[in-house]
């Protein structure tokens, strides 16, 4: 689905090969500071490499507008932006800046809060929310667009172990359910080992490994 | 009420007394700010001559190359003078759209102001064509001043929003919307506060000068109502369009916003 050639951006990431299955789910780990963000963002052309060639579908990534490939290959960045408003204005402001037309039903909407594990109502203040809530908060506005592939960047890091689990368990299921794509930066080994398909591993801006995940 | 007083040249230098209180005063409580004192009142008082005896001049000598000549020149000051003033460092692209919106907010509004609501003739009296060009200009020059500092800050300090914004699929347009509104309301808010106490805590400069000079406090009103309406028309005419386009020069053409961290 994305193909890395020699790409290389600034001096913090030099990749010769990379390979991103369709319909799979691939972790990205490393180090902080090792470049994992700034390689999500090459692949939804949020930055261009400064050489090289990203091919996604076969087709030049530079030859995509930008605006239409961000709405198909959406981004949960580290720390969200939560927008002024309710939890119902934060979820429904994706599909404003994506145009699309579509009305959700309050029904869809309490089901996606279910599915990220926030008890929360529609109408609570969105900025009153602690970091974690917040953050699944974002979770549900991105599956509401329903993309086809899915960055997301530590998307767990403000949440305990335990509802960490849950929220990218059931996000996982989301994935495979609907024949998505996810690839997803982590810190957390186990959830890298559980649900990977494949797990790239990045160190100094460089791909070290990268390779299938034999699941027993 | 026709004529007016003439100050003799004691008279003006008497008005200089309130200049020598300041300076008593600072001296006093150990301000130092007498050299700043001093040059800003001889620099005043040079260049209102020279200015005073240039409009003479201009006025007594009616062409219309002049006329236009001294509008370039009050437009280029007021350009550079707004890059002067911004905080941060500007970049060409931007420089240029500041440019581009000052000539053009401005030079539609003064001739929309001077052909349809005053209807002058010649076209270039010097008399109504300066004076008004220097208001519009000037008050344009401030808020599209407010309006770079706000945008520029806006964009800095909401990077992050911004961002987020475009990774669901806003275009930089819908992304930077937020920011473009409060630098615009920034900029065309001093204009708006000094027309609600127009009249009443103060009486505008344009029509004290009339007033004074013998006209009737009606036309003087008239006049003031109609360049209340030109400078707001300019200011804001000017500063959408800078932010209209302003905007744009942080991103790329590959919709990237091009903030460094």
């Amino acid at each position: 689905m994305f193909n890395f050639k020699n790409v290389k951006y600034k001096d913090i990431l030099d990749i010769k090969d990379l390979h991103i299955e369709k319909n799979k789910i691939t972790c990205i780990v490393g180090e902080s500071g090792s470049g994992k963000t700034t390689l999500l963002k090459l692949f939804n052309k949020l930055i261009s490499p400064d050489k090289g060639k990203i091919k996604y579908m076969d087709k030049n990534l530079r030859d995509f507008d930008s605006v239409k490939l961000r709405r198909e290959v959406v981004m949960l960045p580290q720390s969200p932006a939560i927008y002024e408003g309710s939890v119902k204005d934060n979820l429904l402001i994706g599909l404003k800046f994506s145009e699309k037309d579509e009305v959700a039903q309050e029904d869809s909407l309490k089901k996606i809060l279910k599915e990220v594990s926030l008890n929360k109502n529609l109408q609570d203040n969105a900025e009153k929310m602690s970091g974690g809530e917040q953050q699944r908060l974002a979770l549900g506005r991105i599956i509401l667009l329903d993309p086809n592939v899915y960055l997301l960047d530590e998307p767990s890091s403000a949440l305990d172990e335990e509802t960490e689990y849950l929220v990218i368990e059931k996000m996982v299921d989301h994935v495979r359910k609907n024949n998505k794509t996810l690839i997803m930066v982590t810190h957390t080994k186990r959830i890298a080992e559980e649900f990977a398909d494949n797990i790239v591993e990045v160190n100094k801006g460089k791909i070290v490994s990268s390779g299938g995940v034999d699941h027993e | 009420m026709n004529s007016i007083i003439e100050l003799g040249i004691l008279q003006v230098a008497a008005a200089y007394i309130f200049s020598l209180i300041v300076l008593v005063i600072v001296k006093i409580r150990g301000i130092s700010r007498e050299k700043e004192i001093i040059i800003s009142t001889i620099r005043m008082t040079l260049q209102l001559i020279f200015t005073g005896y240039v409009l003479v001049y201009i006025f007594e000598n009616m062409n219309p190359w002049i006329t236009v000549l001294v509008i370039l020149i009050m437009e280029v000051f007021a350009i550079q003078n707004i890059f002067k003033r911004t905080k941060d460092e500007l970049s060409k692209k931007m420089k240029t759209i500041i440019a581009g919106s000052m000539a053009a907010g401005t030079l539609v509004s003064l001739i929309f102001f001077l052909f349809v609501v005053i209807q002058i003739s010649p076209w270039y009296n010097p008399r109504y064509f300066i004076p008004i060009a220097g208001m519009l200009i000037g008050n344009s020059m401030t808020g599209i001043s407010l309006g770079v500092d706000r945008l520029v800050d806006g964009m800095n300090s909401k990077k992050h929003m911004v961002e987020s914004s475009l990774m669901l699929g806003a275009t930089p347009k819908v992304a930077s919307k937020e920011i473009v509104d409060n630098a615009f309301d920034a900029a065309i808010l001093p204009t708006i506060n000094s027309m609600v106490g127009m009249g009443i805590v103060f009486l505008p400069g344009m029509m004290t000068g009339q007033i004074l000079s013998g006209t009737s406090p009606v036309t003087a009103i008239e006049y003031q109502i109609a360049i209340m309406m030109g400078i707001l028309g300019s200011v804001s005419l000017t500063v959408i369009l800078f932010v209209q386009l302003g905007y744009r020069t942080f991103f790329n053409d590959q919709d990237q916003l091009t903030l460094n961290d």
